[in-house]
Order: structure tokens, then C-alpha cells, then sequence
């Protein structure tokens, strides 16, 4: 179980409706209906992973967020969760944007470009860093948009998104990042999840 | 090859021996007339087990009838559903109790213009009424009690097929605990009604039609039926499957003839389809069918649109489409998506990536047939589980 899913299983309450963007082959999906009781419906664009969740009882919807996120009504869940895809849209704000239109709250997580081993990789060794969360090279990355925790952070204020609460992921470690700890958290976590909205 | 006539002497002597309910309550069609004491042909494939908690309706398309899968008695020919329906299969037999009843308007047993007017004690021809999909609907629930099933597992339909099973839930929005509209529409196009009004007039313009009173000749339109039925062929292909599989090869020859026999491959199948079908279809019941799909508009009959047909909907939902179908379009089965989404239904979506067109949801098309078992599958076990509760 990845840690991640702990943390944004932890940050949603019990019984709550929730829409998992990019749910991938459902392993999130799975956590909040049976930890939580979570009423949890996924987006996928992959046909496999589609098949994989309708195999596994999830409500999943072939599409892409990209372009499709239109079809879901104003503040229809509570909570939208976006696990580590922001930086792999075009256009990541207009998305953004549509998920704080469909979710009362929305969770977002980020692989933190600002993580101590990604600065030296780019530092020591002039290239692209390639990281277990960043596994791949620059030619061929899902990743358009890579940013750090504190970009994120400064993108919030900057657009008057109400931050709610930043969870800093470092291995097994959890810790809550504030504006007094940011520069120190930004450089030793490898993953920052945002409660937002 | 025995004639036409005899042919139809025989396929009645046979319908005689098919599953009937007589339906004695009274049915008010769409169009005002009310249809009483009428035969509905059905057709049950597996057990319904003691819990009776195992029960699939299946709802035909256009041209669809009740054998769904093993031997049609009456054609003795495949059912139209063998590749998902049967011991072992998608919607295994020997897990689950398959319904399936010919469509009110059709030719396989039930009520259709082929049958006797008691006004006249002929056939009704014309004289049918018009019937609609909730027509068609509404007369296949009536089973569902005679059969014993309050609540079935899953309801599911391909192209018209899933037109009525969206029509039934949004008339009976508890009687089934899942449901599975696949390659279908809320309404019909302009495009749809275009091919069925073309369709239709192949039919009305062969003379022998003669407004619809050939059965009382015991005859059949044969030439405009078997274009009718080419039209559909058509439309259920895609066009990069009708070249991969035609492409411009010619039919048992090696060149040209320059004349206007079936040169070509497509033109022999074409012909081969069509001429096929007037051997087991009526024309009169084509006309009706079509018309009633050409009605169809779901949205017309809610406050609200769409959305307002599914409100508080608890039915569980896969829609189901084929990339290449052009007849109902991914779009037209996203619609569909959307408006459950809006009404807060639960509601999954595959769509799937084949070259095979319209016609994919009754071809071996491994990817949907996984996503159809798997569906239902877990579905069983969450009405079990709900119903233990």
C-alpha cells in the first residue's frame, strides 16, 4: 500500500462522495469504499485499468480529464482527488479549475521537483533527474509541467485558492507543511498533498 | 427450396410450439389504442435459483428475437447472442436465468401485425397500431412477474436493445439492480431515422407490398425487404472493416463481367444478407420497428431533459460503445454517461477500441465480452450481499 493513498485516505472522512481523477487500475478506489466507506467513482482513460475496476466492482468512467471533466455537475462530491497527474496536463490550471468547480474540496498530490535528490541530479550531473518517483527521461516523461511544493503553494496563493492543509510524503515520514517550514520541507520531501478549496 | 408460402405455413406451424404468456391485462400504447389478451414470445436460457436473486433480462434489437443463444428453433440457425450468452460464457447460462421476449410489433411469436385482427379475423397488416419502445417495454415487464423475479440482477441490450432497457429504467426504476446499455442512443438521429425511412420505402415501393395487405396473400416483399435489410448491413459495418474484409475483390472471378451481376465480394454478401433475412422477417414488422426507434426520444418524456429520466436512479450502470460504430456514436453513448452523472447515477463507461463497427456487441470481441462478465460478475455478488442485508 502505497503511503500516499494512506495519507489522502486519512485526509477524506468516512461516507463521503468522492471523484477519483486518473484512478488508475483502482487501488485508491479500493481503500475508500472498503476503509472508509467512501462513495468513490474513478475517471481512467486507460481501456486495461478501465477493465481492472469494473473487474474489481468500482464505478469507473472511460475518458479523458483533459477534456472531459465538462460531463460532472457543479460541486456534485465532496472531494476530487488527483494523484500525481497535474504536471502531466497541457493545460494543468485549466484543469485544476474544473475540479475545484466539481469538488467541494479537492485533494491534489505532486511529485515535489524541489526534493533534495532531484536538485543534485540537475547539480552534480547536468541532466534531467530520474528519481524512483520521476522514473523517467526527459524524451519520453508523461510530465509537460514539473513543479516543486512551493510552486504549487505560491500558484495557490497567487490565484486565491484557499489552502486547507500541504502533506510533505519522505519515504515512510509524514509531516504538515506551513509557510514558517516550506523551504525546509520543499527540499526533503519527495511528495507534497495538497487539500484545497 | 420450398416456396415462400410454404416456408411461412411451416414457421407458423412452429410458432405454435414456442413459449408464450398471454398477457390479459390491458396495454395503453403511446398512440391511445389499448392491446389486450396478446401473446408475448419469450424464450428463458439457465435456473432461476431459490433466492431467485440470478435473473438477466435481455432486450433484441431491431431484427433480434428471443432465442437468444443455442439453436433458434424456428430458423434453426445460431441465437443472435451465442458469442455472450450460453454455459460458460460472458453471461454464463449455468450461473444465471436469461430472459428474453420478442419485441411487441415483432414476428418471432408475440404480438405484431402479422397476427389476426379480431375486428376483422384477418391480419392486421397497416391496421396494427403503432407501437412505441415503452409500448415494447411495458409489455415485456409484464413477464418479469409471471416468471416470479421482483428484481432482476442485471438488464442488458445492444442497439435497440439498450433503447429499451434504458426506457424500462427509466419506467420501472427499481426493478433492476444493474443494467448495461451497450452501443445505443437516448434518441434517434437524423441520420438514424434518415436510414430507417430509407429502409422503409425499399419495403413500400416493392408492389407486392400493396400497403401492407401481402399477408393476406401469404406472400412477402421480398425485393424491398432484402434492401431494406441491405441498408442495415451497411450501417452496421464500419467503413475500414467493410474494406479490410471486401476491399475491391471480386467474387469468384477474375475479372469484370460488365454486366450488372454481383462482381463484387461486398455486392454478393450484401445480397446474400438480404435475401437471408426475407426468410425470417416480415416486412410489415420492420416498418413498425423502425418507427418506433425513429420515436424514440427519451428526453421528450422527462421534466428536465435526460437527467430527469434517471432521477433518483439506484440502478448500477456500464454503458458500453465501439469506437468505430458510426450508427451510435461513442458521443451518443457519452450522452447518455453524462446525463446519469448529472442525475448522480452510478454509472461506469468503456468504450472499446475495434475496427468491427455497429455490429461489434454480437462479434467475439474479447475486450467487451471481459468487461461485460466482469461487470456482471461483481454485480451478483453486491445483490447478494444487498439482499442478505
Amino acid at each position: 500500500m502505497k503511503k500516499e493513498f494512506k495519507v489522502i485516505a486519512e485526509l477524506l472522512p468516512n461516507n463521503s462522495r468522492v471523484l477519483d481523477v486518473g484512478c488508475g487500475d483502482g487501488s485508491l478506489m479500493s481503500l475508500l469504499k472498503n476503509e472508509k466507506n467512501i462513495e468513490v467513482r474513478g475517471l481512467e482513460l486507460d481501456q486495461d485499468n478501465v477493465q481492472i475496476c469494473i473487474h474489481k466492482g468500482l464505478s469507473v468512467i472511460q475518458g479523458n480529464a483533459e477534456t472531459e471533466l465538462h460531463q460532472f455537475p457543479e460541486k456534485s462530491f465532496d472531494y476530487v482527488v488527483l494523484s500525481q497527474t497535474l504536471q502531466a496536463f497541457y493545460k494543468p490550471e485549466k484543469v485544476l479549475k474544473e475540479l475545484l468547480r466539481i469538488g467541494k474540496s479537492v485533494i491534489i498530490s505532486i511529485p515535489n521537483f524541489g526534493y533534495w535528490k532531484v536538485r543534485m541530479k540537475l547539480l552534480f550531473f547536468g541532466k534531467m533527474p530520474v528519481t524512483k518517483t520521476l522514473p523517467n527521461t526527459w524524451y519520453n516523461t508523461p510530465n509537460l509541467h514539473m513543479c516543486t511544493i512551493k510552486d504549487l503553494f505560491n500558484f495557490c496563493d497567487e490565484k486565491k485558492i484557499h489552502i486547507k492543509k500541504v502533506v510533505g510524503v519522505n519515504q515512510d515520514q509524514t509531516s504538515f507543511i506551513k509557510r514558517g517550514n516550506l523551504e525546509i520541507k520543499n527540499l526533503f520531501s519527495k511528495l507534497g498533498i495538497f487539500l484545497i478549496g | 427450396m420450398p416456396s415462400l408460402a410454404g416456408l411461412f405455413f411451416w414457421m407458423n406451424i412452429k410458432l405454435e410450439n414456442i413459449k408464450k404468456l398471454d398477457v390479459t391485462k390491458p396495454l395503453k400504447l403511446d398512440c391511445g389504442k389499448t392491446i389486450t389478451n396478446f401473446p408475448l414470445a419469450y424464450e428463458t436460457y439457465g435456473k432461476l435459483n431459490p433466492n431467485k436473486d440470478n435473473a438477466i433480462l435481455v432486450f433484441h434489437a431491431l431484427t433480434g428475437d428471443q432465442f437468444v443463444t443455442g439453436t433458434n428453433p424456428i430458423t434453426n440457425k445460431e441465437g443472435w447472442w451465442v458469442t455472450a450468452v450460453g454455459p460458460g460464457k460472458a453471461i454464463d447460462t449455468n450461473k444465471y436465468f436469461v430472459i428474453c421476449a420478442n419485441v411487441i410489433g415483432g414476428c418471432m411469436g408475440s404480438l405484431g401485425p402479422k397476427n389476426i385482427n379480431p375486428d376483422s379475423n384477418k391480419p392486421y397488416g397497416l391496421d396494427f397500431p403503432v407501437i412505441t419502445i415503452r409500448d415494447m417495454v411495458r409489455a415485456q415487464e409484464t413477464l418479469l412477474e409471471h416468471l416470479g423475479v421482483k428484481k432482476l440482477l442485471c438488464a442488458t441490450g445492444g442497439s435497440m436493445g439498450g433503447m429499451q432497457l434504458l426506457q424500462f429504467c427509466a419506467t420501472f426504476p427499481d426493478k433492476t439492480f444493474s443494467a448495461v446499455p451497450i452501443a445505443c442512443s437516448s434518441s434517434h438521429s437524423a441520420q438514424n431515422i434518415a436510414l430507417n425511412e430509407l429502409a422503409r420505402q425499399a419495403i413500400m415501393a416493392d408492389p407486392i407490398w400493396d400497403n401492407g395487405k401481402y399477408v393476406l396473400k401469404k406472400v412477402q416483399p421480398k425485393n424491398g425487404l432484402a434492401v431494406a435489410r441491405m441498408v442495415g448491413h451497411i450501417s452496421y459495418l464500419s467503413e475500414k472493416g467493410m474494406q479490410e474484409k471486401f476491399g475491391r475483390k471480386l467474387q469468384e472471378k477474375a475479372d469484370y463481367e460488365f454486366s450488372f451481376n454481383a462482381d463484387f465480394q461486398v455486392e454478393s454478401y450484401l445480397r446474400h444478407q438480404g435475401y437471408a433475412f426475407v426468410e425470417r422477417f416480415d416486412a410489415n414488422s420492420v416498418l413498425y420497428i423502425t418507427r418506433a426507434m425513429d420515436y424514440f426520444d427519451l428526453s421528450k418524456q422527462f421534466k428536465g431533459g435526460l437527467s430527469g429520466a434517471f432521477k433518483n436512479q439506484k440502478t448500477k450502470f456500464l454503458i458500453i460503445s465501439f469506437s468505430s460504430d458510426w450508427l451510435y456514436t461513442t458521443k451518443d453513448n457519452k450522452d447518455i454517461v453524462i446525463a446519469l452523472n448529472a442525475s448522480g447515477a452510478d454509472v461506469s463507461y468503456s468504450e472499446i477500441v475495434t475496427d468491427k463497427g455497429h455490429d461489434s456487441f454480437l462479434l467475439n470481441e474479447p475486450e467487451f465480452l471481459k468487461t461485460l462478465k466482469g461487470f456482471i460478475d461483481t454485480m451478483y455478488d453486491k445483490f447478494k450481499n444487498e439482499k442478505r442485508i
